[in-house]
């Protein structure tokens, strides 16, 4: 063999033990999401094989559903602008820190450490009935009675920004970090402010990795399950509760397989916008 | 334009002390350049000139009035960085018009200022185009243009030309000399370059460890090195302990014991007075080597011994020992250069040694 011939092959052996995980564990059971999906569950709760179009049907066509599915990306809108807020001051701070910036990413990467379901939970004792705001309230005698501060939206949308801030974080950290610094000294002697350097600069090349952050609190946050789960009320379900309630309370999987392919599509079809305008390089920049 | 001054400049970063109580005088209109090793604080001094470091003592004043207190945008400098510093996502001439938007400049007397600034480094056809577009050293005309459309006070050079492949930065110097002398503005360029240094400028302020060593025109610079470190910086030069062995009205008479006596102009040997030790310095270039006893009026002549040559084309660098030292000498090659190991006479005129004070070290 040539070693032309060897080298177009390396690629290939190394990424194989990969790609076979990927198709195995994923290609193959989103192929039965696909199939299940045109499945019908009979009333007598057995699954009849076949090419129905009812489970679509119901799901594109069900107010219920697209105003869970409208609620759920509203919410997913809204973490993400908060992260936004929220993360982009603080990534600025660590990309300009000088000594202390490995110690900052440590933290930043510290939550990661700790399951995301504990870390949802945790908001529990913080505001829960007997939590500890309650608690010192109530010792203070600052209040008479626990006040409701769990089991809504809000809730929601902060456990949301807890989980999804060091994704926003590190994002935008890492197209900061490819930012030349003298660019804003240049800005400034040229007559800029540093704010105005600022604006006109250091934020406009820096917008890739907000994009791209952005993206990822989206998608993260529209797919996600428990934490409306945990810190949502009844009413404060989004479109995965209603994949999980299909699927594993009412046992319905092809009801399921449906409502999870119309969300993959719909967060699909926002990833393509975003290759499209940006490509898929910035993002894998900021995942690592 | 204007001259700037720096009285007393101190700079410490914690505990160690990158300038220490500077004073200097930039003329107005004048091409003066900060010339030194890496860490001798010249480019901390030029940031600090610009703005972007506030001194720990002294005063900076541009144009006779202290601008300590004057944030870097209310300075008006032109500043020019190693690496360009072009705003990537911005067209050339959106980068060339960017400071003309804090000057309240009129739309179409701005476009016409940016013509004329990319006429000026000629590049007249690239406006439309992105940094990433063009040549590094296109690039760093642009950079330029960016810095002088807005008519600077002064115009900052922070290593302009460091990031050039060498016949670029060449032709690059010349354009950069051209350009500020049609200008006429006051410039402070950095580098580390001896021959930037003695090419561009009007005067040079060579730096060593956060200090001046000297502060003249590029032939005293060179001629006259008013400290050893100054003679080894610049040039390759012979460095002889000797000691002054007298002295009459206009000259010295220096005793090294490789060479033997040697006359020094006074004028050549400042900071000498009539005795005691000196060093002797004779540049590498003024050693002629030639065939045993081929002696010229008015040289001095010993005799050495070819022990490497650093073949050059044009000309060669020979290490040849004499005595008890090894004396560098660079000659324009005659015919065919010395061989090793080849005895010869090792001639200098007097009038081209200069001397130092100073013992062995």
């Amino acid at each position: 063999m040539t070693v032309e011939a060897r080298e177009a092959r390396q690629p290939w052996i190394l990424l194989s033990p990969a790609l076979t995980a990927v198709a195995l564990l994923l290609l193959v059971p989103l192929a039965f999401i696909v199939v299940y999906s045109f499945w019908l569950r009979t009333s007598t709760g057995a699954d009849q094989v076949g090419f129905f179009l009812d489970n679509w049907q119901e799901a594109l066509s069900d107010r219920f559903y697209r105003d869970i599915l409208l609620n759920t990306l509203k919410i997913a809108a809204i973490t993400t602008i908060v992260c936004a807020l929220m993360g982009y001051p603080a990534a600025y701070v660590v990309a300009r820190s000088k000594g202390n910036k490995a110690l900052l990413l440590l933290l930043l990467m510290l939550p990661f450490w700790i399951s995301y379901i504990i870390r949802t939970m945790s908001w529990i004792n913080i505001l829960g009935v007997s939590g500890a705001i309650n608690s010192a309230l109530l010792a203070l005698g600052l209040i008479g009675e626990p006040i409701q501060m769990l089991y809504n939206e809000t809730t929601v949308i902060l456990g949301l920004v807890h989980f999804l801030l060091p994704f926003m974080v590190l994002n935008v950290f890492v197209s900061l970090e490819g930012i030349d610094r003298t660019l804003e000294d240049a800005a400034c002697s040229l007559g800029a402010t540093r704010w105005e350097s600022f604006i006109r600069v250091t934020l406009p090349l820096s917008l890739p990795g907000l994009a791209a952050g952005g993206l990822l609190c989206f998608v993260l946050g529209a797919g996600t399950y428990i934490t409306p789960l945990v810190l949502g009320g009844p009413t404060d379900a989004m479109f995965a509760n209603l994949v999980f309630e299909a699927i594993i309370t009412q046992l319905d999987w092809p009801l399921g397989s449906a409502l999870s392919l119309m969300l993959l599509g719909v967060l699909g079809a926002l990833v393509a916008v975003y290759n499209h305008f940006l490509g898929m390089a910035q993002l894998m920049k900021g995942l690592g | 334009m204007s001259a700037v001054q720096l009285t007393d400049i101190v700079k410490q970063f914690g505990t160690f002390t990158a300038v220490h109580r500077m004073s200097l005088e930039i003329p107005d209109g004048g091409f003066v350049t900060l010339l030194g090793p890496s860490g001798c604080g010249k480019t901390t001094t030029l940031r600090m000139i610009a703005g972007l470091l506030d001194p720990s003592e002294g005063e900076i004043a541009i144009g006779g009035r202290r601008v300590n207190e004057v944030p870097i945008h209310k300075r008006n400098l032109g500043l020019v960085f190693q690496n360009y510093a072009l705003f990537p996502h911005k067209s050339v001439a959106d980068n060339i018009a960017f400071g003309l938007r804090y000057r309240n400049v009129p739309q179409a007397e701005a476009a016409k200022r940016v013509r004329e600034a990319l006429e000026l480094v000629q590049l007249p056809d690239v406006g439309d185009r992105y940094p990433k577009q063009l040549s590094g050293g296109q690039q760093q005309r642009i950079a330029l243009a960016r810095a002088i459309v807005i008519e600077p006070d002064v115009l900052l050079l922070d290593e302009p030309l460091s990031a050039l492949d060498a016949n670029l930065r060449e032709s690059m110097r010349v354009e950069l000399k051209r350009i500020q002398h049609r200008i006429g503005v006051t410039t402070v360029f950095v580098t580390h370059d001896q021959s930037e240094a003695l090419a561009m400028s009007d005067l040079i302020v060579v730096m060593s460890d956060g200090r001046i060593e000297q502060v003249g025109a590029p032939e005293e610079v060179y001629n006259t090195p008013a400290t050893e470190f100054v003679a080894r910086f610049l040039g390759a030069s012979n460095i002889l302990d000797g000691r002054v062995s007298g002295a009459d009205g206009g000259e010295l008479t220096i005793e090294a014991p490789a060479i033997g006596a040697i006359r020094v102009a006074r004028a050549r040997a400042p900071g000498l007075d009539g005795a005691g030790p000196a060093k002797l310095v004779i540049r590498a270039e003024k050693l002629r080597l030639a065939a045993p006893g081929a002696l010229v009026d008015g040289e001095v002549a010993v005799d050495g011994m070819v022990e490497t040559v650093d073949y050059q084309g044009q000309a060669a660098r020979y290490f040849v020992r004499v005595g008890g030292e090894q004396l560098q000498a660079i000659n324009m090659i005659d015919d065919h250069p010395f061989a090793e190991g080849e005895a010869v006479s090792v001639c200098l005129r007097p009038r081209d040694c200069a001397a130092l004070p100073g013992g062995p070290q």
